[in-house]
């Protein structure tokens, strides 16, 4: 394969028709009083690269764990491809995993790290050299096969670590924070890496992470987790741009909120009273209609700021209080009355005229950029 | 002209020596004779001039009252070997056979006690682990006789443990349980348990547990998870805690004679003859040395066996 595969809107695929991998049903999990995980339910499809998203303390990892049988729930049903794995301990389920702190054999070399799994299922020696050496070469480690984990640097470790599951050609790989202890440069490297990876070899990777930018670019679906809890699970654009509550929004991204009372309501949109004066919103097939008051949110990248002046719908001036120049683009912290919000625009021309500080400015909220969130 | 450059103004009038400066050769010769000198006059004194010694005396002759003369010989050695006066005897080849089998048993008994012993105490929470700690070190307060001679009261015909062994058909009624060889292997358990306790626990707090997930998770059931997981991770403690019990264990005698009933002769009582009783110096010297020279090249084997599995071995 030459060059990187992108997950780019049209490469993600809705795998809706595909069995399923995992099946999770009310699965629960308590550390003493701490909830770890709170009747979690989920399906993740044969094929596709599926986050758990959220912040540390919120259950993913211990999920993750519970799939590949190192943790067992207290309630609830595991099923992979099909199979009841409650019974089925750690060593004989069909799944591999990646772990955080790569976790390899410190006494082994590379190739015997690689080909430890293989080993422990008698496979025949001249297999096991062959797999591994494709693993390795899968990897792009194939030069270090001698070497103690001691003598790599993390990235190489991550890769070793990656082989050495791979190499078990499992149903599911779990992939726990794989990439957390790189830096930042590697991190992307490696997350093109892995999703070129994931495309060719058709396996279900179940990735854990709490970097929702990571989560954004590798994923197919994404289920934003919270105090054991899922929040909201779906692919990662409609995440992104359909969040359900203010959780989800600023957990994915940067949100601006703003409060108000339904006014009236049409069929596909409504009206709402804001501080920024009267707000028409659209709303999509299916949602309900909003009543009473109600929470908008917008994208910082959804706000559009004009500077002709002319009247318009969901039009309001604002006072620019703070830009923040990041090169591609510029980052406006913006006031209306007492409300601040944030409105990023690209630098794409050259001679784009950039904004100063106290300077007035319309903003523009777009009817169909308006979500409206559950609290 | 302006100031001179600041590191031109602080350099300090007389060359001083600092940390990570280069040293001119004689310097360097200075400074690890002043730190390091202590140490090795110490050990030249005390250990290297009288290993010599050990070693000349061992190749003199024993004159008729005990005291040391030439012609310089080998004699002591091929006694040893079993060639003495009277035609081939493998009585002293057998105590040094005897004596290693005490020791290798020792060890076994005392690693077959702290395997569980050392993942039972990196367990517990943190204070109880603190407690039991020294509850193991607790033993080394007390005197080895005063140990030994206790486990004799407690070996006797009507002690409570003896009953106990009684009761469960594990002795006969009215018959000590000393001397006897179980006896000798409970007092030597007693005495070397810590020194393979100890390095094993520090070992076994480390293991990282991660990674017998990680043999799990590639397929290892729990024995191979031990096996592969867990035993490379304390090798390096085990090992060390082996070698601890394995080397005094083989110069005991005390033990042996106090719980075994004196019957039997190990390398620690033939070297205390030959220098006490017998006045044989070359002969006790010759049996110090070759008991010397065998745990050393049990050490040597160890670390090159080590060395070849990519380890870091003991010498």
């Amino acid at each position: 394969m030459k060059g990187p595969v992108l997950a780019t809107a049209e490469s993600r695929r809705v795998l809706e028709d595909a069995p399923s991998a995992i099946e999770i049903e009310g699965v629960s999990r308590s550390f003493g009083d701490f909830k770890a995980l709170d009747a979690v339910s989920l399906r993740i499809r044969q094929g596709e690269l599926f986050s758990l998203l959220g912040p540390s303390g919120c259950g993913k990892t211990t999920l993750l764990r519970i799939i590949g049988g190192l943790d067992l729930a207290d309630d609830g049903v595991v099923r992979i491809g099909g199979v009841d794995a409650r019974a089925i301990p750690a060593h004989k389920r069909p799944v591999n995993t990646v772990f955080q702190s790569y976790a390899l054999f410190p006494h082994l070399n590379v190739r015997d790290n690689v080909a430890f799994g293989l080993r422990m299922k008698k496979v025949p020696e001249r297999e096991v050299a062959a797999r591994v050496a494709r693993a390795l070469e899968l990897v792009q480690i194939g030069g270090f096969a001698d070497r103690k984990p001691l003598q790599l640097s993390g990235g190489q470790k991550q890769r070793v670590a990656l082989a050495r599951a791979l190499v078990n050609e499992p149903q599911v790989l779990l992939l726990d924070e794989p990439l957390g202890a790189l830096d930042l440069k590697l991190r992307k490297e490696l997350q093109v890496e892995l999703l070129s990876l994931q495309r060719r070899l058709g396996i279900t990777f179940v990735f854990v992470t709490h970097d929702q930018e990571e989560a954004l670019v590798l994923s197919d679906r994404i289920a934003v987790m919270r105090a054991g809890r899922i929040e909201q699970l779906g692919p990662a654009h409609a995440l992104y741009e359909r969040p359900r509550n203010r959780f989800v929004g600023s957990f994915l991204g940067e949100v601006n909120l703003v409060e108000g009372t339904v006014e009236r309501t049409a069929p596909g949109e409504f009206v709402a009273v804001t501080a920024l004066g009267p707000l028409r919103a659209e709303t999509r097939p299916g949602d309900p209609a909003p009543y009473g008051k109600v929470t908008l949110a917008i994208r910082p990248e959804k706000v559009r700021m004009v500077t002709d002046g002319t009247p318009g719908e969901n039009r309001a001036q604002a006072t620019v209080e703070a830009v923040i120049y990041i090169g591609s683009e510029s980052h406006y912290q913006l006031r209306a009355g007492e409300l601040r919000f944030t409105a990023y625009a690209m630098n794409a021309r050259a001679t784009s005229r950039e904004l100063r500080e106290g300077e007035r400015v319309q903003v523009e909220l777009p009817a169909s950029a308006l979500i409206v969130l559950e609290d | 002209m302006g100031d001179p450059a600041p590191a031109a103004r602080l350099r300090p009038a007389r060359r001083e020596i600092r940390f990570g400066e280069a040293l001119t050769p004689l310097q360097g010769l200075a400074r690890s004779a002043l730190t390091a000198g202590p140490a090795i006059g110490w050990v030249t004194l005390f250990l290297l001039l009288p290993l010599l010694g050990i070693v000349l005396f061992s190749v003199l002759t024993r004159g008729p009252y005990g005291e040391l003369q030439l012609p310089f010989t080998f004699g002591s050695y091929s006694r040893l070997a079993g060639f003495g006066l009277f035609g081939f005897d493998p009585q002293y080849p057998l105590i040094i056979l005897r004596s290693v089998v005490l020791a290798a048993g020792t060890t076994a008994v005392c690693l077959l006690a702290a395997f569980p012993l050392a993942f039972f105490i990196a367990g517990l929470p943190g204070r109880a682990k603190g407690i039991a700690l020294t509850l193991v070190v607790i033993p080394f307060w007390t005197n080895l006789l005063i140990r030994t001679y206790a486990w004799q009261i407690l070996f006797a015909p009507d002690a409570l443990l003896t009953r106990a062994a009684v009761a469960v058909g594990l002795a006969e009624e009215g018959m000590p349980l000393y001397p006897s060889a179980f006896a000798v292997y409970v007092g030597m358990l007693c005495a070397y348990l810590p020194f393979l306790v100890l390095p094993l626990y520090t070992a076994v707090e480390k293991i990282d547990w991660s990674i017998a997930e990680a043999a799990s998770d590639l397929g290892a059931d729990g024995r191979r998870v031990f096996r592969h997981a867990i035993l490379p991770q304390v090798m390096p403690g085990m090992v060390a805690g082996m070698i601890l019990v394995f080397v005094p264990a083989t110069g005991q005698f005390v033990i042996p004679d106090l719980l075994g009933g004196a019957k039997t002769v190990l390398i620690g009582n033939a070297i205390q003859q030959q220098f006490g009783a017998s006045r044989d110096w070359p002969f006790g010297s010759a049996i110090a040395l070759v008991a010397m020279a065998l745990v050393l090249l049990g050490l040597w084997l160890q670390t090159r066996t080590a060395g070849k599995r990519g380890e870091e071995g003991l010498l």
